[in-house]
């Protein structure tokens, strides 16, 4: 395989985003990217969304978005693997320049939630639709049931997953691209309104619109670019079972931890050798599993290892640092790439406020439905 | 939901049918054609046992269309005597009253309304023993 690089990054403002299209997001970040690489030119693109044609009615969006960005006619696709649809298209773009096919590929997510659309049906639609969907379960609630059986198995307290919104808003509120960059306190969160128990609104990521693109080429293109090359130096990807009842362990997330290790062993590097991950906090609890998961802390100890500081900005493995999906916003499909973007600044050293000392080795890991698929990416500058 | 759809999970919703492997013994609910198990073919007719236990639970608040006239309800993940789980609305009790481990049974219900056109979908719900 060749070596792959991210020669250049963009994004739109995550938030309620009324007077943009979702075609307008996406050119939008588009360009930033491709301005950002200083490419003239791409070979094809991918685009991660979960599902546009639910909350606007659009689907065919691989042929809009190269329409719309003025690329047509180079080969553009959707990815779909619900809320990862960002992550697998990277993987999808990475693989297609390491196989040789192509040199430059443009890589994107995007999803525009907020439009009318019945947006607890649409995103409960990654579930079972006959045997979880139909009994009136939603995604907060799934996640709900996971929280509530690693505090009974684990001891995981309130305040604890608490911790994790506290500690990613805090990240959010030095992040100009945040839907909501603003602090929170543990007991704004505890007594905030419940949306499933023990799960309350700010245990939750929002409903956002957004997009966030990568420019990828093959190493070497690298010398015709501006930016600093980002190395993508291992991806993983896993499934587990789809309805979280058929799972051996409900409070683990297989998906995510075979997805690690697949990543790990490609990179050649081991979880303390991490300088900064983005994962995929749709819920507070989703990020205390993921860190577990992800070899970061044992399992069941992710509570404390959060409460402790150590995912902290300043911490021994800073989680989440661009706010995560809860403080930044999490517009599904462009999540997973938002999660590139922040971790090729960190390492390129231009995070403003949020950067971390000394970052050479980013993990992104972005995650579908309750945990059904997951796909982790490493960087290294 | 198109007839058809809902006519063909009528024998899990109603009756609680559901396959057991022959090579490994592992249930499958709903019926599959592959064991998630070891991959075998083969089936025996099976069932999901009256009673279970409640593995874990929550309380939903915000729901999607079909439900809200519901809220708050409470959704458990219930593992029958026999070891099939299955996520299902707990009923006919306050959301104070569920612990993990607690006894539920199996008991027919309508689950919601598609509105005047629509089709009436009934399934199973448990309730505290």
């Amino acid at each position: 395989m060749r070596e792959v690089v991210v020669i250049g990054c963009g994004m739109t403002k995550f938030g309620e985003l009324w007077k943009m299209s979702l075609r307008d997001i996406f050119v939008e970040a588009a360009l930033k990217a491709i301005d950002d690489a200083g490419v003239d030119h791409i070979d094809s693109m991918y685009v991660g969304a979960m599902t546009p044609g639910l909350f606007v009615g659009q689907e065919h969006i691989g042929a809009l978005m190269a329409d719309y960005l003025g690329v047509a006619p180079v080969p553009a696709m959707r990815v779909e693997s619900a809320c990862c649809s960002g992550g697998m298209a990277m993987r999808t773009g990475f693989f297609e320049i390491a196989s040789g096919y192509s040199d430059i590929v443009l890589v994107g997510g995007v999803e525009k939630m907020n439009d009318g659309a019945d947006v607890t049906y649409a995103l409960a639609t990654a579930a079972d639709q006959e045997y979880e969907v139909y009994q009136g379960v939603t995604f907060p609630g799934l996640y709900a049931l996971i929280a509530r059986a690693h505090m009974h198995r684990y001891g995981t307290t309130r305040e604890q997953l608490a911790a994790v919104s506290v500690k990613n808003h805090h990240n959010g509120a030095l992040n100009p691209n945040a839907q909501f960059p603003k602090e929170v306190t543990i007991d704004q969160v505890i007594n905030a309104t419940l949306v499933a128990d023990p799960l309350t609104v700010l245990d939750s990521s929002p409903v956002s619109d957004g997009a966030a693109c990568v420019i990828l080429a093959s190493a070497d293109m690298v010398k015709k670019s501006k930016a600093a090359p980002v190395m993508i130096i291992g991806s993983g990807a896993a499934t587990d079972a789809i309805a979280l009842h058929s799972r051996e362990d409900i409070t683990a997330l297989k998906a995510v931890k075979l997805s690690g290790e697949a990543a790990y062993k490609m990179a050649g590097v081991k979880p303390a050798d991490i300088d900064l991950a983005e994962v995929h906090d749709c819920f507070t609890i989703a990020e205390l599993c993921i860190i577990e998961e992800l070899g970061f802390t044992e399992k069941g100890k992710g509570g404390l290892f959060t409460e402790q500081g150590n995912t902290a900005l300043n911490g021994k493995i800073p989680v989440n640092t661009s706010g995560g999906l809860k403080s930044k916003g999490h517009p599904v499909g462009a999540t997973g790439i938002a999660q590139v973007v922040e971790v090729v600044e960190q390492l390129r050293g231009s995070a403003g406020k949020r950067q971390v000392e000394k970052a050479q080795i980013g993990l992104t890991q972005n995650m579908g439905g309750s945990g059904a698929s997951s796909v982790v990416h490493i960087f290294k500058i | 939901m198109p007839s058809p759809r809902y006519r063909r999970e009528m024998p899990q919703r109603y009756r609680l049918e559901a396959a057991k492997c022959k090579k490994c013994g592992k249930f499958s609910f709903p019926p599959r054609l592959v064991c998630a198990g070891c991959g075998a073919k083969e089936f025996d007719n099976a069932r999901i046992s009256d009673t279970g236990t409640i593995l874990s639970y929550t309380t939903i608040r915000v729901a999607p269309a079909d439900f809200t006239e519901q809220v708050p309800y409470s959704i458990a993940i219930v593992e029958s005597d026999n070891g099939i789980r299955v996520t299902t609305q707990v009923v006919d009790c306050k959301p104070e009253d569920l612990k993990i481990g607690k006894k539920v049974k199996f008991v027919f219900r309508k689950l919601y309304e598609e509105g005047r056109t629509g089709i009436i979908c009934y399934g199973y719900k448990t309730v505290l023993v």
